[in-house]
């Protein structure tokens, strides 16, 4: 007799979410695994995390993971996030959402919690297109790239996300590709145990349609160009950190300590409570 | 004094509407306040950020009112009664999330402190051109609940009252203040605790294993676990069954949650809806009034029996769910009804529709000033003949 065995990441992910909607080759299942991997390896209490995507393929994974978690508008996760980690700071709070909902229609929310210094982490899927709409053009394509929306080729000037953050004063800064699976889980872990905004970029693989229209072929194709292109820089200057054909600069960017939002506010909470219970 | 007797001010006070209003969310037990700064509601944020770091509680500024209204939603999930305060443009701005409130069935409160429209329009000057926004402002169909004070102390009033309805039906409750009421200055009570009705969400009573995040119970709402409660649930903007999955496939599944979504409100509209009516016994021609333009109106009404023409008001504290009985009562026994609004003709058309054959005149105004009681006199009069 058989007996069924269960995969050790199953108690990480909702039984009933477990048809993803993803491709056959999609990145996003690889940074689910290491996600899970991650919570796996720090032993978390899965009754203690939150997490909050938005709009796109990525979007769906918070309702994967058996955890608390909701799936916003389209670019107002790190906005919610930010409204659940202030009203109940015990709570880990992750935002894991794609490059269009992050940066594009949410760009504005992305610098202002990294300036706010807000102790939620942000793990973005960059896909280098919108993938769940057809394959367009995006604030990270890069320039002459041909999709659906730049049919003569992509003008405008891509994000260079990891200086973007960094920029923007988080206090933890990495990308990895989805090659990368064990270096991209010890961020995530890095992340997880790190207080203050915190942000990992993952180069992902959409071999459905990004790889489609730009003729960049299966995902075995994007791996092998992960492979080639990739140069783990740690600790180099974000601002040369820029993702071409030819080089993915990879690693930790940034690690240092700042005071988050909510310690901040907790001791303008106190000084004001005291002073308030002084005059009266 | 402890921290909670700092969070309610009980005694007399002199007030503007939006102080009141920063107030009355206190009372009623609002401990997340996130918003932007935007012309006439700057008060409502400003007396937050001095008051609620008092009483150990969050003020955030966000980054606009599109984050301001997310930020509330997450505060709700993870268990804090939450408001944003607004006028017109940020309004327009949170729609969209407003809509995820609802989808989500997240207790809330925006206050809209209204001037005058469309765009940047005249940010000092009132107006009450955002009463149809309120009902209509987000895409798909839904039922919102919206009241409108006509005084400092009912701004103090029913911002309590608006968390109690967001806790009762899990629903956005918007405050429609126009900018009048909420920059004049009144007398306020606030009265003892013993004296304030607080209604607080009702919770799952069944283990985490069993809790279906969207299975209704009584009144068509579920119960609400909280964030880090050990519920694990899902919640999202797309349509979902009563296990908090999506279903964005099922024509079964959309019909059976856009249907309770509304019909939450819909069927229990006779709890909702409060309406106020002053010499209406007799009255055959009435005034139908909220907001600001409700006083005008009364003092007209009381000149025209003066001059022994029977008229009342019928003044709409609740203006979503739309108080339809309440209108059609009154249309069945008036010869006409006038209705005065600071804008171009909105819940006027909602009148007309209740009032049936019933014949309405409306009396627009834009601009700052609300009628003058003559001008709605001289509409009275008219009725008469």
């Amino acid at each position: 007799m058989q007996t069924e065995i269960a995969h050790p990441l199953d108690v990480y992910l909702r039984e009933t979410g477990i048809h993803n909607i993803w491709c056959t080759g999609c990145g996003n299942g690889i940074l689910l695994n290491s996600f899970a991997t991650a919570l796996k390896e720090l032993d978390f209490d899965l009754d203690k995390i939150v997490v909050v995507s938005g709009i796109g393929c990525i979007g769906r994974i918070a309702g994967y993971i058996n955890a608390d978690s909701f799936h916003t508008t389209h670019g107002r996760p790190i906005p919610f996030a930010t409204g659940v980690k202030l009203a109940n700071p015990e709570l880990k709070v992750v935002v894991i959402s794609g490059d269009g909902d992050l940066f594009a229609i949410g760009g504005n929310h992305f610098i202002h919690a990294a300036r706010r210094n807000v102790d939620i982490k942000v793990i973005c899927a960059n896909n280098f297109n919108y993938g769940m709409t057809g394959g367009q053009q995006g604030p990270t394509t890069p320039l002459n790239v041909s999709t659906v929306t730049t049919p003569y080729g992509n003008i405008e000037h891509p994000f260079n996300l990891v200086h973007l953050a960094a920029g923007s004063g988080a206090v933890y800064v990495a990308r990895w590709t989805t090659l990368h699976v064990r270096r991209l889980t010890e961020s995530i872990k890095k992340a997880l145990q790190k207080q203050g905004f915190s942000f990992i970029e993952v180069i992902a693989q959409c071999p459905e349609i990004y790889g489609k229209s730009t003729k960049m072929g299966n995902a075995i194709d994007f791996m092998n160009w992960f492979k080639k292109a990739s140069e783990v820089q740690t600790f180099s200057d974000p601002a040369k950190a820029e993702v071409t054909r030819e080089r993915i600069p990879v690693g930790e960017f940034v690690d240092i300590e700042k005071p988050t939002y909510e310690k901040l506010l907790r001791e303008k909470i106190v000084q004001v409570e005291n002073r308030t219970r002084g005059g009266t | 004094m402890s921290t909670e007797n700092r969070a309610l001010l009980t005694g007399k006070h002199f007030l503007s509407g939006d102080l009141a209003c920063a107030e009355g969310a206190l009372a009623a037990g609002c401990r997340f306040f996130a918003g932007y700064p935007i012309t006439p509601a700057t008060e409502i944020a400003e007396r937050m950020a001095r008051r609620l770091p008092q009483i150990g509680a969050t003020y955030i500024q966000m980054e606009d009112e599109i984050a301001s209204i997310a930020a509330v939603i997450g505060a709700s999930y993870a268990g804090l009664k939450a408001m944003t305060a607004t006028s017109g443009p940020g309004f327009s701005l949170m729609q969209e999330n407003i809509g995820l409130a609802v989808m989500t069935e997240t207790p809330c409160v925006l206050v809209d402190v209204m001037r005058g429209g469309p765009s940047t329009g005249q940010p000092t000057m009132a107006s009450q051109q955002d009463v149809m926004q309120a009902k209509w402002g987000s895409h798909g169909d839904y039922e919102i609940i919206a009241l409108a004070p006509s005084s400092v102390q009912e701004a103090f009033d029913l911002t309590i009252e608006a968390f109690n309805c967001a806790e009762t039906y899990r629903v956005p409750v918007m405050v429609m203040m126009d900018a009048i009421v909420g920059h004049m200055w009144e007398k306020v009570i606030i009265p003892s605790e013993d004296n304030i009705k607080i209604v607080n969400r009702k919770k799952p009573s069944v283990p985490p294993k069993e809790y279906m995040p969207f299975k209704p119970e009584q009144n068509l709402v579920p119960p609400m676990a909280v964030f880090g409660e050990g519920y694990r649930f899902h919640a999202t903007g797309l349509t979902h069954d009563e296990d908090g999955g999506p279903r964005t496939e099922s024509i079964r599944v959309q019909r059976k949650l856009v249907q309770r979504l509304c019909d939450k409100i819909r069927e229990n509209s006779d709890k909702i809806v409060r309406t106020k009516g002053t010499m209406m016994e007799d009255a055959e021609i009435a005034v139908v009034a909220y907001g600001i333009e409700s006083r005008a109106a009364l003092s007209a009404v009381r000149k025209a029996r003066a001059d022994g023409i029977k008229a009342g008001l019928l003044r709409l504290v609740t203006l979503w769910p739309f108080p339809e009985e309440s209108v059609a009562e009154i249309a069945k026994n008036v010869k006409t009804i006038v209705v005065p609004e600071m804008n171009y003709g909105q819940l006027v058309r909602e009148v007309e529709r209740a009032a049936k054959a019933t014949p309405v005149t409306f009396l627009p105004k834009l601009g700052e000033e609300p009628h003058r009681p003559e001008e709605i006199l001289e509409a009275i009069k008219g009725g008469t003949m």
